[in-house]
């Protein structure tokens, strides 16, 4: 190639990525506003992703929780099919076929305590435990290891009231945080949820295929004033206790100073925010 | 130097075209996966990476394993890998292009894929994957493209391209050290918590790339006039040898590990992948199988590569044994390693996991791909070799 | 020219795919997009042509606040009070996705997927006569 031509397509090539590069910055540095909004946007998702949790910030912020009586729940078993029911229905939450168990998608449901605590023994146990289902979801933790590793901040945890929330509009359904949460809390959509929905609630939005869902302490009751839909239905045995674990003051409080609780895998570092009165 | 892979012996083309009709099936596969979501393959709640992930993860490996093609001829000036080096990189190109494809088919949403440079998030080993990823392919594109120019042209080539070889010996670590922190840093699962994660893929790697190599030069011996040279192919036959030594260390020290410690953690997906388990009156073992003709293999070829250094091997000796090691390492990387972190799930439950045949077919659809880059710049390479000869 | 015979067709070809939205449908713009407005509904959040030109600016932003910062507070505009997001504000008003929303996306060949997870009124009637 003849050096002119070399010289003609190096201005030429150059000349096209300014090109393309010039609208790109002109909008990364437009507005000094927009520009400042996006990055304490950034600093305060930043702050929440890294390692997640809000402690590190010394302010001090809503932690939501759950305890969860296992007591109320041994003494009268319809209670959890009733909170498990509450959830499905708020959230329009598909229900699989049992052939199509592999899809199934669950916030909140039913399992064996040697299942839900693994670190705890589980030969010898009282008759009553044994037998006894025990509802678990997602811990909501001070460390979640599913925000850590999201390479989309997708996740991530909220910084006001502490729920570890979802974007469905950003998640690309990579299933890292699936692969990471140590409690399998999550579930992915396998294909398009719509033809499972048995129940739609019309102010809440279903989810398309290849993305992730779980537990999301029912963001939008907490923001009306209600409770979770789970606590909800079975508010009057008080099996569901919720509040801010952060406040001496809560209800939740009291009860955790009484009761003795147990968690779920303590030594995965990963602070939960759901706690059981077995 | 495209032109140099428009002419070729009928084989050549038949091979591609072979190629080709495994393409077009994957390309049909994802089309009908793409419509109707990730449901089509095997995969479900609790083992929620199958196939494809398990292919990324042992490609990756095969990628890195082209530094041990690279390093020897250009930091210890090894004169005798001057004709393989080339190979080397366009390996790492080949299965760098596979890793990504494997990705994209992989995502729920791809077409939202651009949200992890819209949304970097530094604390995430996926978003750092994905840089060290790109960064390799652009590093092996250009080293080996103007290396090779250089070549042909008979001048050295030009000095600012060592910078990028010299970068891409520890990117090449890097990318392989990263894809292992995707499973070392997850609290949940103990199977992949572990520091040895990391070398143990390192060392994996070292073995599966070169094989992959010393298998294309032996075919190219025969079929393209294309001699790597004695010197240089017994080296590399030594270096698979140590590396698939050290990955054969590391793995029974895992065994160890977990068996000796009685930690349930660590024993349980062992136990499922080489003895099964049974509970509720369910046998679960469907990796057993696979498991056993991996550690077969990889003492198969251990023994094979330990003759070939004490006598007077033959070229169908060194083909059998890099082909049984990249097998093996198939197996225990692919397979097993990515499997069993699934196995027990995170409540205690064991969900096995069966591809489909689409998934299948995909996946043979993206094999195909990669090998058909990895012919096209062969011949290139090989071309370039002949006119300057 | 040097292979005059292969260049001018394919120049030609070229230049009419490359006019083709032009010529395809006669030379005849198709007529503009009618969207149903709703019945009885005076006003939206927005004046007619800022919501013509931003809705997704909005939406977006509505979006980010609601999901990523918990902004959840109704909106009030000229005393009337909306949920804040696609399906508790737009959708509760405009209930037919068919004889509105397609209307000028059709129009525009524009495929937003926001329906796959977000749906009208008349879309949940008709899901939920396909599942029971």
């Amino acid at each position: 190639m003849d050096n002119e031509r070399r010289k003609f397509l190096k201005i030429a090539g150059f000349s096209a990525l300014a090109g393309i590069g010039a609208p790109a910055i002109v909008k990364l540095t437009s507005t000094a506003s927009y520009a400042s909004e996006q990055a304490a946007h950034g600093a305060s998702e930043g702050k929440m992703a890294e390692g997640g949790s809000l402690q590190e910030t010394g302010e001090k912020t809503k932690q939501y929780g759950m305890v969860i009586d296992m007591r109320k729940f041994m003494q009268n078993p319809e209670l959890e099919d009733m909170a498990i029911e509450a959830c499905i229905n708020a959230h329009n939450i598909p229900q699989f076929p049992p052939e199509k168990k592999k899809d199934e998608i669950k916030w909140i449901w039913k399992t064996g305590f040697e299942n839900a605590f693994q670190e705890h023994t589980n030969y010898h146990t009282s008759e009553e435990v044994e037998k006894s289902p025990f509802l678990i979801l997602c811990n909501h933790c001070e460390f979640p290891p599913c925000v850590r590793v999201c390479p989309t901040k997708a996740t991530f945890k909220m910084k006001e009231t502490g729920i570890v929330t979802m974007d469905f509009h950003r998640c690309i359904g990579c299933r890292f945080c699936m692969a990471a949460c140590p409690y399998g809390s999550r579930s992915f959509n396998w294909q398009d949820p719509r033809p499972y929905i048995k129940h739609l609630d019309p102010d809440f939005p279903t989810r398309m295929r290849g993305v992730v869902e779980k537990c999301s302490f029912c963001e939008e009751r907490l923001a009306k004033g209600l409770e979770p839909a789970c606590v909800a239905a079975v508010k009057d045995s008080g099996a569901l206790i919720f509040g801010d674990i952060n406040d001496e003051k809560s209800e939740i409080r009291q009860v955790l100073q009484k009761e003795f609780t147990i968690q779920r895998k303590p030594s995965a570092g990963t602070k939960p925010s759901v706690f059981y009165i077995v | 130097m495209f032109e140099k892979s428009l002419k070729g012996k009928p084989a050549y083309w038949i091979w591609l075209a072979f190629l080709g009709v495994f393409i077009v099936i994957g390309a049909v596969c994802y089309v009908r996966q793409y419509l109707f979501g990730l449901g089509l393959t095997g995969m479900s709640r609790d083992v929620s990476w199958g196939l494809y992930i398990s292919q990324f993860t042992y490609l990756v490996g095969v990628a890195a394993g082209g530094l041990m093609l690279v390093l020897p001829y250009y930091i210890h000036d090894y004169k005798a890998f001057g004709k393989i080096t080339i190979l080397g990189e366009f390996l790492a190109i080949s299965a760098v292009i596979m890793c990504l494809l494997f990705v994209m088919v992989d995502i729920g949403q791809p077409l939202r894929a651009m949200n992890m440079i819209l949304h970097p998030t530094p604390n995430s080993m996926l978003f750092w994957d994905m840089v060290v990823l790109l960064g390799y392919l652009s590093l092996n594109i250009i080293c080996g493209w103007v290396i090779l120019t250089a070549e042909r042209k008979q001048v050295p080539p030009p000095k600012w391209v060592y910078i990028f070889v010299y970068i891409s010996i520890p990117w090449a670590v890097s990318i392989h050290t990263v894809t292992a922190f995707l499973y070392s840093g997850l609290p949940g699962r103990h199977f992949w918590l572990s520091a040895i994660i990391a070398p143990r893929f390192l060392a994996s790697a070292f073995a599966a790339g070169p094989a992959l190599v010393v298998i294309a030069c032996l075919i190219m011996k025969r079929v393209a006039g294309f001699d790597a040279g004695k010197k240089a192919l017994d080296k590399v036959a030594t270096i698979i040898m140590y590396a698939a030594l050290i990955n054969t260390f590391f793995v029974l020290l895992e065994f160890f590990t977990a068996y000796y410690s009685n930690v349930p953690g660590h024993i349980e997906s062992l136990r499922y992948l080489f003895f099964g388990i049974t509970e509720n009156g369910h046998t679960y073992n469907n990796l057993v199988p696979f498991m056993w003709t991996g550690v077969f293999l990889n003492f198969l070829s251990l023994g094979m590569f330990a003759y070939l250094k004490f006598r007077e091997g033959n070229d169908w000796i060194l083909g059998g044994a890099c082909a049984a090691i990249f097998i093996a390492l198939w197996i225990d990387k692919g397979l097993g390693f990515v499997l069993g972190g699934f196995v027990p799930s995170m409540t205690g439950h064991i969900t096995e996991y069966y591809p489909t045949a689409n998934e299948i077919g995909l996946t043979v659809g993206i094999w195909a791909t990669g090998f058909f880059v990895m012919t096209v710049l062969y011949k290139i390479a090989i071309g370039v070799e002949h006119e300057i000869e | 020219m040097y292979n005059k015979k292969t260049i001018i067709p394919g120049l030609i070809i070229f230049v009419l795919i490359l006019t083709a939205p032009i010529w395809y449908n006669g030379l005849k713009a198709r007529a503009m997009p009618k969207p149903e407005l709703p019945a009885g509904e005076k006003q939206c959040v927005l004046p007619l042509q800022e919501i013509r030109d931003t809705h997704m600016q909005l939406l977006n932003r509505w979006r980010d606040e609601v999901v990523r910062e918990n902004k959840r507070e109704p909106i009030t505009v000229d005393g009337k009070v909306y949920g804040k997001g696609f399906q508790l504000a737009c959708l509760k008003c405009h209930p037919s996705k068919v004889k509105f929303c397609d209307k000028c996306h059709e129009y525009a060949a524009v495929q937003p997927y926001c329906w796959d997870c977000h749906y009208t009124k008349a879309q949940a009637a008709e899901m939920m006569k396909e599942t029971h």
